[in-house]
């Protein structure tokens, strides 16, 4: 498969807009001005292009909720704030190709007219934040942003806003939130972003993923693109592979691909020969892990759904046989709890109190009915929370428990580890 | 207390937004860059007053987000060691023990002479070069207890 979104992945130099425009950048651009911005939401709706942070809602949908009327200010905001564990394509695509996502950027805007948009990316993200800015500053010397681009009348400005260390930004409301200036919370729903969104103004937000497949969209042709994995999930997709394989790294691959084939095929299979798959986590963190016998499951929307999991943001966290499930849930729900924005009760007491039984168990001091009481804990949680935060930190655990319950009742009660 | 330089970042900060109150947590970045590496009460204050804010509230942002070190000074190069999933199963956990010996400190803490502080973070999205760390802007990966002590002696 022809790569769009990791092209210059090993390229080094292919990030600037000399060598970009020579490998057709901008190409897409050029193009959705031929047509009006209806037509472009039309395209990418055709596509069946579905988002590619976590949610996986149809883009060109959330583009139509937009206001039509033009003399409301419209705001286009970029989710950059990529912070589930397991995750790098955002980074993958912003410090190779951060003209890709620009491009994408201004053509979103164009259809939905907005006249400013924001990146949101996170803090850590240092490298990426200055090739971003170095690739904005280049835009607006060939005329891709700022008044009448490239004739067609539309005009576009674009900016940076780094976050810098909330997980809970990644949540659009939140993200909002924290681009005005409060603590970055999350907003009740309704109204949503589309109607009311940043300064209260008709917002759209993608993941920087979404944005840079829009450009070949265009180029294209939606037909191209839905022709490109299975129907109701289409177009290439990355995958962050980590842990447990010889080959870890980022992997431009249909949507559908199988865990099996994306393991044993492109990366390489197994680190240690000796040591079995145990269990992958398919989507980032807060999606469930499936294990061994689940192999076959085509990664897209709809298939690990299916399964009870979700592809989430593509990260794909591979773990051998050697791998302490109790550890590993402790490690995963202290990060929720960590992360927790402390708006709401079930989440901001619930998961830390999570992790202070999951490390009683791992550390010996367990005791009979911990199970349960996790268990119990979970169904208090999930659903009763503000926003999708504490039921990823409960589906991430209920995954671990389902799966691999036995090692967590050996470390109740025999105080030490099944398989270390 | 902000350097002519930072305050010709601010100017440009704040053409960002349609309101100033936006520019809180670039400004805030550039107080504790300016001060070294953390963010004293009377960084809150000044900030307050150049985006017409109450202080508490700058405050509020400071203290929610984690980047921000309010009233913690780090050492010269701050240390941030990833523990989350990936970076653990390809043995995160004895590289810090591994640092905690050489630079003789605990996660937490600075170093006497303020070269040092060696914190622990959530994931920081290098998972496929994992195990990693970041010392203060830079990130350095597929890290050994070998890598680690060359990073460390050529800082020192």
């Amino acid at each position: 498969m022809e790569k769009i979104l990791l092209k210059n992945l090993g390229r080094p130099g292919f990030h600037t807009i000399d060598s970009c425009l020579v490998n057709g950048g901008y190409n897409g651009l050029t193009e959705a001005f031929k047509h009006a911005p209806e037509s472009i939401i039309q395209m990418v709706k055709d596509s069946g292009l579905r988002g590619r942070g976590g949610a996986g809602f149809p883009t060109g949908l959330k583009w139509s909720f937009i206001p039509k009327d033009p003399t409301i200010q419209k705001y286009l905001c970029c989710n950059a704030d990529e912070g589930e564990p397991g995750t790098f394509k955002d980074r993958g695509i912003m410090e190779n190709d951060p003209h890709l996502l620009i491009e994408g950027m201004i053509i979103a805007s164009y259809a939905i007219g907005a006249s400013v948009s924001y990146i949101y990316i996170r803090g850590e993200f240092v490298f990426g934040t200055r090739r971003l800015e170095a690739a904005i500053k280049e835009a607006y010397e060939k005329g891709f942003l700022g008044k009448n681009i490239l004739g067609s009348g539309f005009s576009h400005d674009m900016y940076i806003h780094r976050g810098f260390g909330a997980y809970i930004c990644g949540e659009e409301t939140a993200l909002l939130e924290s681009i005005e200036g409060y603590r970055g919370q999350p907003r009740k729903k309704p109204p949503f972003p589309a109607l009311s969104g940043l300064y209260g103004k008709p917002t759209v937000i993608n993941n920087v993923e979404t944005l840079a497949c829009v450009p070949a969209i265009i180029e294209k042709g939606p037909k191209w693109f839905s022709s490109i994995g299975p129907e109701k999930s289409p177009g290439p997709k990355i995958f962050c592979v980590s842990g447990h394989v010889k080959k870890p790294g980022l992997y431009e691959l249909p949507l559908g691909t199988t865990m099996r084939d994306l393991i044993f095929d492109h990366c390489g299979g197994m680190l240690n020969e000796g040591r079995g798959l145990k269990a992958v986590i398919p989507g980032g963190v807060s999606a469930p892990m499936l294990n061994a016998h689940e192999l076959d499951t085509p990664l897209d929307f709809d298939s690990l759904a299916a399964k009870g999991s979700m592809l989430g943001s593509g990260a794909v966290v591979v773990m051998d046989e050697s791998t302490c499930m109790v550890k590993t849930a402790l490690i995963i729900n202290r990060f929720f709890s960590h992360e927790s924005c402390g708006k709401c009760t079930p989440c901001r007491d619930g998961t830390p109190w999570l992790t202070n039984i999951l490390k009683r168990i791992e550390y010996g001091n367990g005791r009979p009915g911990d199970v349960e009481l996790l268990e119990s804990l979970c169904t208090n949680i999930f659903g009763r929370t503000f926003c999708p935060l504490g039921d990823g930190a409960v589906m991430a655990l209920r995954g671990a428990l389902k799966n691999f319950r036995d090692e967590f009742q050996h470390h109740i009660d025999h105080k030490r580890c099944m398989v270390s | 207390m902000f350097s002519d330089k930072a305050k010709e970042e601010i100017q440009q900060v704040l053409k960002k937004y349609p309101n100033r109150r936006s520019g809180v947590m670039d400004v805030l970045r550039i107080a504790q860059r300016e001060r070294g590496g953390h963010l004293v009460k009377e960084d809150m204050e000044e900030i307050a007053r150049i985006l017409g804010m109450q202080t508490v509230e700058v405050n509020a942002s400071a203290a929610f987000y984690t980047m921000y070190n309010v009233e913690k000074p780090v050492g010269k190069y701050h240390i941030q060691v990833c523990r989350n999933i990936s970076c653990l199963l390809l043995g995160a956990e004895n590289l810090i023990k591994h640092m905690e010996r050489e630079l003789n400190i605990r996660v937490g803490e600075t170093t006497p002479d303020k070269k040092f502080t060696l914190s622990t973070v959530e994931c920081l999205g290098s998972c496929g070069t994992a195990p990693m760390m970041q010392i203060n802007d830079d990130y350095y990966e597929n890290l050994t207890a070998e890598k680690i002590d060359k990073i460390l002696k050529d800082l020192k």
